[in-house]
């Protein structure tokens, strides 16, 4: 599913530049949960934006479900993005004064499906992720695992090839993270690709796989045994 | 553009953001009522004005008679020159392709009376020309005309204040007054926007005046209107001539510069105007300022707006975006509010201008009017503004990476 050679990546900072990415190699298969772990300043979020199209990088081939992710003009990236892949943030990014079905509906709306589609489409991801009732409330009516869970809706709704995440637990506590975490090794077992960038190790060990990054180089990468989430619920 | 499921996330976004729409909307309304009413009070101004200013004909050349002081052909210096009867009628018959109106003019100072009311006023005998030269109007009755001069007839067409003076709230009209002893019938009253004095006149028949001082043929003074086609130059160049022919049929010396005079109104006519069109551009000038001050007050309104969506639109752009597609949205957003907020400003603005009008009188702004067509234009000119200044800040939040937009927490 994604294919990664050689990759280099590093930021400009003033008149020194911070090489963040020293050349990362790394397969994906369909199916695969993966947890790509380091701490800070490791290069992991850097990674994730540029498996995700939000971030060039410099050097290296990146190849997603056999496209070659090379030379994107932004109109071209934002189609891509939308094609193939689904977005979960730390912060959530909602857009506030959108409901949390019109929220989900958003991607599908920049597919162009027509109106009454996608609405129903939404709703059934809202179901999906146990929130059919809250469909016409304000994310500022959600709780925080409410709001990541509109997200993780959101994400799916555009039928996406891979679902990427970074820190979706990072801004909730345990018992929510778990809930949320359970969702996602749900929506794993369904068979769709995902990206979960962490530092906590229990979250990485409710994968199927750890990639640990270290000053910008994987130093190891691990299929480990997943821990159910709903054994914590 | 006219793609509704576009069109209804835009009036969704509008209606959910009622305080960003508020403040857009409400720079523009106020920036084009503004714009109406300051160019509307200059152009009331600029009316009063012209009604002050250009109140005589304003092509007007006056020739008065004087003293020689060149001898010339065998005349002494000191000679008088008098203007007759058949000076008016030579210039009329030499000049016609020069001028409109020619008419001689006595002014005579008399006592006049009605019943018990007495006052001293001005009598000018004139020609039925004159109404023009001095652009009188005529409230009541009518003015004098050529049967009039022909059979010397004692009529006097009386100055509104003289009939307010004389004859309270009687009317005045067919009745006799007492002009330095002789009975005039009373044909017409008149009003002249030249002011009181002017309103205190009294207008006879010339050939009247001049049957009362013992049957002369004598006139005070001459009033030739060019024709207006002339412009300055040309009006200068008339009056040349106009001066020539008169040293020559009077046998003055070219050189004197006395003997006849001439008082030529295109150079108060071209000062005038000059003042006008100073007027002109002050008016232009606040209209433009308040035009700029509008543009720059929805540019900064647009720039916060985009500014305030950075991460909405990040958002946008990680679920699909395309830069093409949020620069569309944010353009047709900020045309749609700045289109309606600008017409009801529009129309706020020509109402109010329509009611305040009369009231201004006083202040001397009269007649405070804007043509539609300029303020139409100076709707859209906003509006155009308004989306470059939208467009900017959106072109550039379009090409903002949605890593960085998604960043600020």
């Amino acid at each position: 599913m994604i294919q990664i050679k050689n990759l280099h990546k590093s930021y400009k900072m003033g008149t020194s530049s911070l090489h963040v990415l020293k050349g990362i190699n790394f397969n994906v298969e369909q199916g695969e949960l993966v947890a790509i772990m380091g701490s800070s300043g490791s290069g992991k979020s850097t990674l994730l934006n540029i498996l995700g199209m939000l971030d060039v990088a410099e050097e290296g081939d990146y190849i997603l479900d056999n496209v070659p992710i090379k030379n994107l003009n932004e109109t071209k990236a934002a189609k891509y993005r939308n094609k193939f892949l689904g977005f979960v943030f730390q912060s959530f990014n909602l857009i506030n004064y959108k409901t949390a079905l019109e929220n989900v509906s958003l991607p599908l709306y920049y597919q162009g499906i027509p109106r009454k589609e996608r609405q129903q489409s939404a709703l059934n991801y809202l179901e999906k992720v146990g929130l059919k009732d809250w469909a016409t409330h304000l994310p500022s009516e959600l709780s925080g695992g409410q709001k990541q869970r509109v997200a993780i809706a959101r994400a799916l709704a555009s039928k996406p090839k891979v679902l990427l995440a970074d820190e979706p637990t990072g801004a909730l506590d345990s018992t929510t993270s778990h809930e949320v975490m359970d969702l996602i090794q749900k929506i794993n077992q369904e068979g769709k690709t995902i990206l979960v960038v962490t530092h906590e190790l229990d979250i990485a060990q409710m994968c199927k796989r750890i990639v640990k990054l270290k000053d910008g180089v994987i130093v190891e990468d691990k299929k480990v045994k997943q821990v159910l989430a709903s054994s914590y619920v | 553009m006219f793609n509704r499921d576009r069109w209804r996330e835009i009036f969704d976004t509008i209606s959910k953001n009622k305080l960003r729409t508020f403040l857009s909307g409400f720079t523009v309304a106020l920036g084009i009522f503004i714009f109406i009413i300051l160019f509307g009070l200059g152009n009331g101004l600029k009316n009063s004005f012209q009604e002050f200013f250009l109140d005589d004909a304003s092509n007007a050349i006056f020739l008065y008679p004087g003293k020689t002081s060149m001898p010339y052909k065998g005349f002494k210096e000191n000679r008088r020159i008098e203007f007759d009867i058949e000076d008016v009628e030579d210039i009329k018959n030499n000049f016609t392709l020069f001028t409109e109106y020619v008419t001689p003019r006595i002014s005579r100072s008399a006592l006049t009376r009605y019943k018990s009311q007495s006052n001293s006023y001005t009598t000018r005998g004139v020609g039925p020309a004159h109404q023009f030269v001095e652009k009188t109007i005529l409230m009541k009755g009518r003015f004098i005309n050529k049967k009039d001069i022909a059979l010397r007839a004692k009529y006097a067409v009386i100055g509104r204040l003289v009939a307010k003076d004389l004859f309270k709230a009687e009317d005045p009209i067919g009745k006799y007054i007492d002009i330095g002893s002789s009975v005039f019938k009373v044909i017409g009253v008149f009003q002249d926007d030249g002011g009181d004095r002017e309103e205190r006149n009294i207008y006879i028949p010339y050939s009247t005046r001049q049957l009362l001082e013992k049957g002369n043929d004598k006139v005070d003074e001459i009033i030739v209107t060019f024709n207006k086609d002339l412009g300055h130059t040309g009006a200068l160049a008339f009056e040349s001539s106009l001066k020539k022919y008169f040293k020559d049929k009077k046998s003055i010396d070219p050189r004197d510069p006395n003997g006849i005079y001439f008082q030529n109104l295109t150079d108060d006519l071209k000062q005038t105007q000059q003042f006008a069109v100073v007027l002109q551009l002050i008016v232009s000038f606040v209209g433009l300022g308040t035009l700029i001050a509008g543009i720059i007050g929805i540019s900064n309104i647009m720039v916060f707006v985009v500014k305030e969506r950075t991460k909405e639109l990040g958002i946008r752009k990680a679920l699909g975006a395309t830069p093409k597609s949020v620069i569309q949205m944010i353009l047709q957003e900020s045309v749609f509010i700045t289109t309606i907020s600008g017409y009801t400003g529009l129309i706020l603005g020509v109402f109010l201008l329509k009611n305040i009008g009369l009231k201004l009188e006083d202040y001397f702004i009269k007649n405070p009017y804007i043509d539609l067509s300029t303020a139409i234009s100076a709707t859209i000119i906003l509006i155009i503004f308004g989306a470059i200044a939208g467009y900017i800040p959106a072109k550039r939040a379009a090409r903002i990476k949605p890593i960085i937009a998604l960043r600020d927490e």
